[in-house]
């Protein structure tokens, strides 16, 4: 699978390893070229410096081959709008988005994107552990 | 009506300053407790503190109720974000967004913002006008329909000057509206009119002809 990957934080290089030691082939994307420090040193994809709310950036990572896009950035509001970009312009067929904010992530599930907040998911999975001991 | 206003910069401040005295209820969404203060000093409490893209500041300020809310923030992202929440999550029947980089004014449309205004095509535009040895100036953009208005003024050295329109090659997807001779009545072209130095020309185009349009009406 072709996955391009926005955001090289500890996340989106994490991802963009494990993905690209399975064989995907991996663009990844991040605005800072220090960022890129984090993927590791075996990483067999592509970095590629730009931000990913820009249609030509997108084109360069390749979006429109793409068969996921990946939304990882620290900016709710931006990993929003580039998904958006992805799957309304570019028509990726899966789009995953990182949304902090429980209410915005609620409202962008509806609205056709995979979003999911770790906020959440973080939460109920600190709750189980305190639960369970 | 009652109008929300996200981002208590510059552009948010004097758009409150207008917008209360033509008499509108007004509420400005700010992170910035500072710029907040300064906004309630000056207007009376019509600023409150948050981050106008989140659901629950949104659902405070009553956002049910609103006519109409204005994104005017620096990025284009967050302005995005506030208008969509507001349309799809509040029903907002009217939603604007400021825009910085220009290309976003036909993805924010397909993304469901009503109105996107773009400040630096704006300016362009009025920059246009103020040039006047510029040609061709652009006067009404319909982005949906891809059409424009424009203006063009025959520059003395023009090609075209003393040829009938139906001698000019004009492009298929341009029309000229109205001619605007110096110092006489406009008329409505036909096929027959002549065109002469210093006619301002009225026309509809679509984007991709206003190349041909202007080196038609002008010259290379």
């Amino acid at each position: 699978m072709k996955v391009v990957i926005m955001g090289c934080g500890r996340v989106g290089a994490q991802l963009a390893g494990l993905l690209d030691a399975d064989g995907h082939e991996v663009t990844i994307l991040d605005i800072d070229a220090y960022s890129f420090r984090r993927l590791p040193p075996n990483f067999g994809g592509t970095a590629l410096l730009g931000n990913g709310i820009d249609e030509a950036v997108l084109k360069k990572a390749g979006i429109e081959k793409a068969d996921v896009f990946v939304a990882l950035t620290q900016g709710d509001n931006r990993n929003v709008m580039a998904a958006q970009i992805a799957k309304h312009i570019f028509h990726v067929p899966r789009v995953i988005c990182r949304i902090y904010d429980p209410l915005r992530q609620e409202l962008y599930d509806t609205l056709g994107i995979e979003a999911f907040s770790p906020t959440t998911i973080f939460a109920h999975l600190v709750k189980e552990k305190i639960e369970k001991s | 009506m009652y109008i929300i206003i996200v981002g208590g910069g510059r552009v948010g401040y004097y758009l409150a300053r207008a917008l209360l005295e033509e008499g509108h209820e007004v509420l400005i969404i700010e992170k910035n407790a500072s710029f907040c203060d300064i906004i309630n000093e000056e207007m009376g409490s019509v600023c409150v503190r948050g981050d106008g893209c989140e659901a629950a500041t949104l659902a405070e300020v009553g956002t049910g109720r609103a006519d109409m809310l204005v994104a005017v923030t620096g990025d284009d992202e967050d302005n995005l974000v506030a208008c969509q929440v507001a349309k799809y999550k509040f029903n907002v029947p009217r939603t604007i967004a400021r825009i910085r980089n220009p290309q976003n004014e036909a993805i924010f449309k397909k993304l469901g913002v009503d109105v996107p205004v773009s400040a630096t095509n704006i300016i362009l535009e009025a920059i246009e006008k103020e040039v006047p040895t510029h040609p061709l100036t652009h006067l009404l953009t319909l982005t949906e329909r891809g059409l424009e208005l424009v203006e063009v003024r025959i520059p003395p050295n023009s090609t075209s000057i003393g040829k009938s329109l139906r001698e000019l090659s004009l492009p298929a997807g341009s029309r000229l509206a109205l001619i605007i001779p110096k110092n006489r009545k406009p008329r409505i072209p036909t096929p027959s009119t002549v065109l002469r130095e210093g006619d301002q020309v009225i026309a509809l185009t679509t984007p991709e002809s206003e190349e041909a349009l202007r080196a038609a009406l002008i010259g290379t």
